[in-house]
């Protein structure tokens, strides 16, 4: 896997978009499941995966080989998720709301053989206040709790992602399980 | 709850992030068997992240990719004509191979100079090869950047390249004047087809053992 991403980058360096779709392709379900989850609304998580793999595009250059590609990849995007949520700051519990429910309801992977309708419903309103809450907590502890808990990644690859000392990222997922603690403890 | 020391806290933090000693191990599990505040705010911990783990996994939409492609800076042409010859390595062969061809063969087209077929028994003149009245010419003629007028007969094909035959009479009489086929050439691209024939006619008698 890491060779045919190494191989493919190649290609992209000499400018082949083609093979810069195939890589595409294989992260893109990743990053966008890192924005929606970080900024809970399918419109822009779509938006700001996009650009992420344009920039991705675009600075290819400046990636390492020698490093994993995903880890890269997983800063641009963690970094322009941060970016949106600090200029939409103010109006963001609002948008958020109406936006995680939009989400959901649209791409929601539940099939919908295995529950009763009533039971359905309810799995869907759970998920709604479970991204609500990951929604409410400030971005640095968001950031590294989607990273770990949805994207399911190792502390180590975490601080690089977020270009931090494994130290700091343990203390923030420390306090995001703390703060989900006292959100989700009554569900 | 705050009567049990702050460590007790940070132990369980070490637990859920898998990298706990052994010692610290110990040490919370006793006392999480007897401080029940403790054991329901850990519980609380692992119910959290259970929920979080548990929401359902999104999937980018169906046109995600072709979009991201669409937004790309312009890819160089080069790339995209290299990538098309590299994948598909017997037309680039064949298409190398009839370029040449092409203008090897085009090369031949290009003199504007007249030629015909010697013969003993045709007459030239102004750039018209005549078959003479009364006269039979046996053997081809190929007559190029000139015209032919056949007054006599000829037994076997007659070729015009770039000209044309000249007749008194209509088309279809000098027809019967030759035996063989009568083959008028005006452009480049029949000039093509035609040498191709021949090249593969003369390879096709060369390998059956004719000529």
């Amino acid at each position: 896997m890491d060779e045919f991403v190494k191989s493919r980058i190649k290609q992209v360096r000499k400018g082949d978009q083609n093979a810069f779709g195939e890589i595409v392709e294989l992260y893109k379900d990743k990053v966008f499941q890192l924005c929606f989850r970080m900024l809970g609304n399918s419109h822009e998580a779509e938006d700001i995966s996009q650009e992420a793999f344009i920039r991705a595009y675009i600075n290819i250059e400046r990636y390492n080989i020698d490093r994993k590609f995903s880890t890269w990849l997983y800063r641009i995007a963690t970094n322009l998720c941060i970016d949106r949520i600090r200029k939409k700051k103010p109006d963001y519990y609002l948008d958020a709301e109406v936006a995680g429910t939009e989400g959901l309801t649209l791409y929601s992977q539940i099939p919908a053989s295995q529950l009763a309708p009533d039971e359905e419903v309810s799995k869907i309103e759970l998920q709604e206040i479970i991204q609500n809450e990951i929604l409410k907590l400030p971005e640095k502890y968001r950031a590294v709790i989607v990273l770990k808990y949805i994207e399911e990644l190792p502390l180590l690859e975490i601080s690089k992602i977020l270009d931090l000392p494994i130290g700091t990222v343990k203390t923030r997922i420390h306090r995001g399980r703390e703060a989900l603690r006292k959100q989700l403890r009554h569900i | 709850m705050n009567r049990c020391p702050e460590i007790i806290t940070e132990y369980m933090h070490e637990y859920l992030d898998g990298e706990i000693l052994p010692e610290h191990k110990n040490i919370l599990t006793v006392h999480l068997k007897s401080c029940a505040d403790c054991r329901q705010h850990f519980q609380e911990l692992e119910k959290s992240i259970a929920l979080v783990k548990s929401i359902s996994h999104v999937q980018a939409p169906a046109d995600f990719t072709q979009k991201v492609l669409m937004n790309l800076p312009k890819e160089k042409k080069k790339v995209s004509v290299k990538r098309w010859f590299s994948r598909h390595p017997v037309l680039t062969a064949a298409s190398i191979f009839s370029i040449f061809m092409a203008a090897s063969l085009l090369s031949h087209w290009s003199g504007d100079d007249f030629s015909v077929t010697k013969n003993p028994d045709l007459v030239i003149e102004n750039n018209t090869a005549i078959v003479p009245e009364g006269e039979t010419v046996t053997g081809d003629i190929v007559v190029k950047n000139g015209d032919i007028r056949i007054d006599g007969k000829v037994d076997g094909s007659v070729t015009v390249i770039n000209g044309e035959i000249v007749n008194g009479e209509s088309y279809m009489a000098s027809a019967g004047q030759v035996k063989g086929d009568i083959v008028e050439i005006n452009e480049a691209f029949e000039w093509l087809w035609y040498q191709m024939k021949h090249i593969f006619e003369s390879t096709m008698n060369m390998l059956t053992g004719k000529e």
